[in-house]
């Protein structure tokens, strides 16, 4: 995305990157379960600099009705940014990149949640992005899961999500906007932590083979981290703090 | 009977071994893992997980409390607080002589009329089927409808209905639970309804705490002393 050009020091001599932090070191992150009342399961996640609000509804009847799937229950997705989160105005209507980045989305959370037990109807998610400053894909499936979660939807695992990618020649961990416009490479990484699966992987920029496993490897710890604070939040709403 | 028991969310290993995995669990290799926000619960042979969250799936025998959403010349179709409508067909309420032609489904049953029905039939590829020809079953003439999570009816019920009676007795009230989360309480004294609404609002907010009854109990004693 963007020109390639490193015209920014995106690493100094010290191994700081340019918000100061250390090549594996995530942004702070900050997660809540619930807050929507008409929702029946909602989320706030800041990772960073990044500020998204989800709703989740259902399951409920599908309209229209020929979408829904007599098997199985559906699972709709709705990225959205506002027009404010970006510097400059964003138009409202959904462009091609939220229309991408919905469908991705629905796909790395299809694979945790079991909507096989509610045929005929549709789960819709709707993440609005309030805030963007790089990596919203992450924040927004880590989000979502929570919500998912806190609606009650049945689901094998939860989904963490962090991206890892290559600035500088040297692999980190959490893209910011910047690392993602001059970097290298950004890879967004979906995991569910307890099945030890990967639901999400997409790259942008060119890897050798080593340092790919290396990313995919830096990307996993990093949903590990991603995946403490989403319990953190569940915890807190439901058992305050008490959980383990 | 139940030990262990451990706060877990979607994803959470509640334990491994030979167990038979219930309700809200699943069984990955020897692994059980935890598919929703609850409490688990390890018995002899079996695990579970009673969940805090999440909407009512119609269960064969469930009493359920229904509104009415609208009706063909052939049923009813009642809105059960699910991802499913209940379907009531005429002839559980005109008998089996019900004609069509002869019987107007409205002189019994009108839109937005409460009815406690019951959970005849459900299987995943239809509507569940409901049923109020049975005793206490039927239209709901008189009471206040309440709405609590699902969740959580258990909770107001308590251990062999502890809970509810606790309520019922300390309040004069008639009090209809459906199993999908809606209340019906009725009563002949305001303060009682007044009171048992409270309580069953107390329930509902404050179904983790542990020794929820004592406190609904104390609620209970000092509103009836001023």
């Amino acid at each position: 995305m963007g020109g390639r050009e490193a015209t920014m020091v995106l690493m100094d001599e010290n191994g700081k990157r340019c918000d100061g932090r250390t090549v594996d070191e995530p942004r702070r992150i900050m997660i809540k379960a619930g807050g929507l009342k008409n929702a029946d399961g909602s989320s706030y996640i800041e990772f960073g600099d990044n500020k998204i609000l989800v709703g989740v509804f259902g399951p409920r009847d599908v309209h229209p009705k020929h979408m829904s799937d007599t098997d199985t229950g559906i699972l709709r997705v709705r990225y959205h940014m506002e027009p404010f989160s970006v510097g400059e105005r964003k138009n409202p209507a959904p462009s091609r990149r939220e229309i991408e980045i919905s469908k991705v989305i629905k796909e790395a959370l299809e694979p945790a949640v079991m909507l096989e037990k509610f045929p005929r109807t549709a789960v819709d998610v709707f993440i609005e992005v309030l805030q963007a400053d790089g990596g919203t894909r992450c924040a927004a499936l880590t989000a979502a899961s929570v919500a998912l979660a806190d609606a009650g939807i049945p689901m094998r695992d939860m989904v963490a999500a962090i991206a890892a990618g290559k600035v500088a020649d040297t692999v980190i961990l959490d893209v910011n906007n910047e690392e993602d416009q001059a970097g290298q490479a950004d890879m967004p990484i979906g995991y569910m932590p307890s099945l030890e699966k990967i639901t999400l992987l997409q790259l942008d920029g060119v890897l050798t083979p080593e340092e790919y496993k290396k990313c995919v490897q830096v990307g996993v710890d990093g949903c590990k981290l991603v995946y403490e604070l989403q319990k953190k939040a569940l915890n807190d709403k439901y058992f305050g703090n008490k959980g383990d | 009977m139940a030990d262990k028991r451990k706060y877990v969310i979607p994803g959470d290993v509640v334990t491994t071994g030979p167990f038979r995995p219930e309700q809200n669990v699943i069984l990955d290799g020897n692994k059980i893992i935890s598919t929703t926000i609850g409490i688990s619960e390890i018995y002899d042979d079996s695990v579970r997980v009673i969940p805090l969250t999440g909407k009512y799936i119609p269960k064969i025998n469930d009493l359920v409390i229904g509104k009415v959403n609208s009706h063909t010349s052939l049923s009813w179709e009642l809105d059960i607080n699910s991802c499913y409508v209940g379907f009531l067909p005429a002839q559980d309420v005109f008998g089996r002589d019900f004609s069509a032609h002869a019987d107007e489904l409205a002189t019994k049953l009108k839109t937005g009329d409460l009815v406690a029905a019951r959970i005849a039939n459900f299987d995943r590829t239809r509507d569940p089927l409901v049923s109020i020809s049975d005793r206490d079953l039927g239209k709901i003439d008189s009471g206040d409808l309440i709405a609590i999570s699902p969740s959580k009816v258990p909770r107001l019920i308590g251990k062999k209905g502890s809970m509810i009676q606790m309520i019922e007795e300390a309040t004069n009230a008639a009090v209809t639970i459906g199993q999908n989360g809606w209340v019906v309480v009725s009563c002949e004294s305001p303060e009682g309804l007044l009171k048992a609404k409270k309580s069953i609002q107390m329930v509902n907010e404050q179904a983790h705490v542990a020794n929820l009854t004592d406190q609904v109990k104390e609620m209970l004693d000092k509103k009836g002393e001023s």
